[in-house]
Formats: structure tokens, C-alpha cells, sequence
């Protein structure tokens, strides 16, 4: 008889606990906005390694250079930032072999050949570049790749570059390879 | 007892039972726990992530160090002045504490995982590129060579 009369624990008041905890997460709360434009810097060249010859053959690399007024040059021409992806695009492509435009080799990958284009695409800034400019410059060069990764995807696979598998991403990053580089900061220094 | 607008129809409708509440409040506390990350360490200066369409997101969260570059927030304007700093964990820093911070940071991941380490370079959009490519050359020097440049997708805040 004695089991019968444990008196129940009254449960209305967990509503109230879990609207504290609840109210205290809510309060401490950070969505995650770890999101950006991920790259690998260059290492620091040996200092007792001579400099080998790192000349890129001329047609094989384009300069996109900002200055200190945010302007945008691309290959020695001013150029507004919206047409900066398709000139890119086309230079990383050259869908027509022009002899000025960079060259390609043939790659294997995974038992079969591709074009890969050797093209590089050298970024170059001023000390006083604004912050801003630098990422939606950089920002366009890398949707430039992802549309030739996902053209390269469509012709391949049939699928878009963020649906295939792990495997067939890792083949299409080869072929179309992100090469961007960050120049060294000596090439536009503190020179005015 | 007609069933709309008796005299006694008052006294049948029934309790809402608030059994459920709890359930209800717990589902929606154990989406915010997981969700959640705590904030570890006070801005120390402003920054508002420029936009970027490409934005990817960041694998391993935990795998990343922080290096905040901006002006002071408005209360320790008046002791650090406008110019942009460099927040590293709770204090202003300088390039030079760079290599330090990397090295804690390292000792702080287990041995296989340091060489995924990325530095997540978050930059206020109106700071100029002289200091950030100074944080640069220094994480190049420091072999840290895996960055993210922090940024957010259009049309959000």
C-alpha cells in the first residue's frame, strides 16, 4: 500500500525550466556564418635556392591589377569589374586555340586525356586597395572557375559541378584547375 | 444539448491539455543547442564582412583560427584611435604576435589535424589591403598557408 501513496512529482514547472534554457541558448546564439573564399598562399620561396626561371611563357598569364582608387586593370586595359568574368573565362577557356591566349596540354586524369589550359591569373594590389574591391575582384575570378567547372561538369558528366560525386569533382578540378595567384606584395609595395 | 449555443455547451468544451508544452519547448531548445555556438571571445573590433556570390562554406569549423582585422569598436576608440587593428583571441595585436598566435593555435590540434589548420582572415570591408597583405606575407612566413578570406552571401546581414 505504501507504493501507491509516493506522491507524483508535479511536471507543469518543466515547461518553464526547458523556456530558460531555451531563452538562454536563444540569447548566446551565433548562426554559423563561417563562409568564405578559401585559397592557399604561395610558400616563401628558399632564400639559398637561386630563382629558377619562373617565366611563365607571356601568353599564359594575365595581370589583373588594382590600384589605390579601386580601378581595375585586366592585361593593361581599364576595365569594369562586370566584365571581368567573361574576359577571364575566356581567357582560361580560349575556346578558339588563338595564338595569344594561354596554351594547353594534354592531361591524364584517372585514364583519360584532357585539355588542361596552363593559364594563371596573377592578382596584384596596392597597399591602399580597399578591402571591399579586393574580394568582389576576387570574388569574380572564382566564379569565372566555377562556370568552366560546371561547363566541364555538363560536358562530362551531364550534371552539374555540385551534384557529382567526390571523385568526379576531384577530375574536374584538375582539368580546370583555380589558378590564381596572390603576387608578392614587393611587386606593388609602397612604390607610388 | 444542441451543439452550437446551448445553455450548458460552455461546461463540454474541453481543457487543452499543456502535457505537450514541455515536448514542444524541449524540440525547439535542442534546435537551438544545436545550432548554437558560443561566442568565445569579445569583438574587439568592427567588422562587417564584405559580400561575395562564391562563397563556400567552411568544412571544419573547428579546425580554423581567427584573425579579426578592423577599427575599434566605439567605446575603446578613444584608446586605440580609428585605425584598423588587429584583433588576435581577446586583445590588439601585431603582426609580430602573429607567429605566436599560429603556434598556440597549432599546439592546440592534435598532430594529424595541423596541417588542415585554416586561418580565417576576418576583414572589415573598408579596411585597406596594405595591412591585410602584411598578415599575409606573415602567415607565409609562419607556413600557415591554408587562409579564408571571411565573407558573407548577398542579402544577408
Amino acid at each position: 500500500m505504501a507504493k501507491k501513496k509516493t506522491p507524483e512529482i508535479n511536471s507543469s514547472s518543466t515547461a518553464d525550466i526547458a523556456f530558460l534554457l531555451l531563452c538562454y541558448f536563444l540569447m548566446t546564439t551565433t548562426m554559423g556564418d563561417q563562409s568564405g573564399l578559401q585559397r592557399r598562399l604561395p610558400p616563401i620561396p628558399d632564400k639559398n635556392q637561386k630563382v629558377e626561371d619562373q617565366k611563365v611563357n607571356r601568353r599564359n598569364i594575365v595581370i589583373v591589377r588594382i590600384n589605390s582608387a579601386d580601378k581595375l586593370f585586366a592585361g593593361n586595359e581599364a576595365m569594369d569589374i562586370v566584365f571581368l568574368k567573361e574576359k577571364m573565362k575566356e581567357f582560361l577557356a580560349n575556346p578558339n586555340n588563338d595564338p595569344n591566349l594561354p596554351e594547353k596540354e594534354e592531361k591524364e586524369i584517372e585514364g583519360k586525356t584532357y585539355m588542361v589550359s596552363k593559364g594563371v591569373i596573377s592578382l596584384q594590389n596596392d597597399r591602399g586597395t580597399s578591402y571591399q574591391a579586393y574580394i568582389a575582384v576576387q570574388n569574380e575570378l572564382v566564379k569565372a572557375v566555377n562556370e568552366l567547372r560546371d561547363e566541364f561538369s555538363m560536358r562530362e558528366f551531364g550534371r552539374r559541378f555540385s551534384v557529382l560525386t567526390e571523385d568526379q569533382q576531384n577530375i574536374v578540378k584538375k582539368a580546370v584547375p583555380q589558378n590564381i595567384s596572390e603576387a608578392e606584395p614587393k611587386d606593388t609595395g609602397k612604390k607610388k | 444539448m444542441s451543439k452550437f449555443g446551448g445553455s450548458n455547451s460552455k461546461k463540454d468544451v474541453p481543457g487543452i491539455s499543456s502535457g505537450s508544452l514541455s515536448d514542444i519547448v524541449f524540440m525547439l531548445l535542442f534546435f537551438f543547442m544545436v545550432t548554437t555556438q558560443l561566442r568565445e571571445t569579445e569583438n574587439k573590433v568592427i567588422v562587417k564582412l564584405p559580400e561575395a556570390t562564391e562563397a563556400a562554406k567552411l568544412e571544419r569549423k573547428d579546425l580554423s583560427a581567427n584573425i579579426n582585422i578592423g577599427t575599434p569598436v566605439r567605446h575603446l576608440q578613444a584608446m586605440y584611435g580609428t585605425d584598423a587593428r588587429i584583433q588576435l583571441n581577446d586583445s590588439f595585436k601585431t603582426i609580430d604576435d602573429i607567429r605566436d598566435f599560429i603556434a598556440a593555435e597549432r599546439d592546440a590540434m592534435s598532430e594529424a589535424e595541423r596541417s588542415l589548420m585554416t586561418v580565417n582572415l576576418r576583414v572589415d570591408e573598408d579596411v585597406r589591403m596594405g595591412i591585410v597583405s602584411d598578415v599575409k606575407q606573415e602567415l607565409r612566413r609562419c607556413s600557415a598557408l591554408k587562409i579564408m578570406y571571411a565573407s558573407r552571401k548577398p542579402g544577408k546581414e
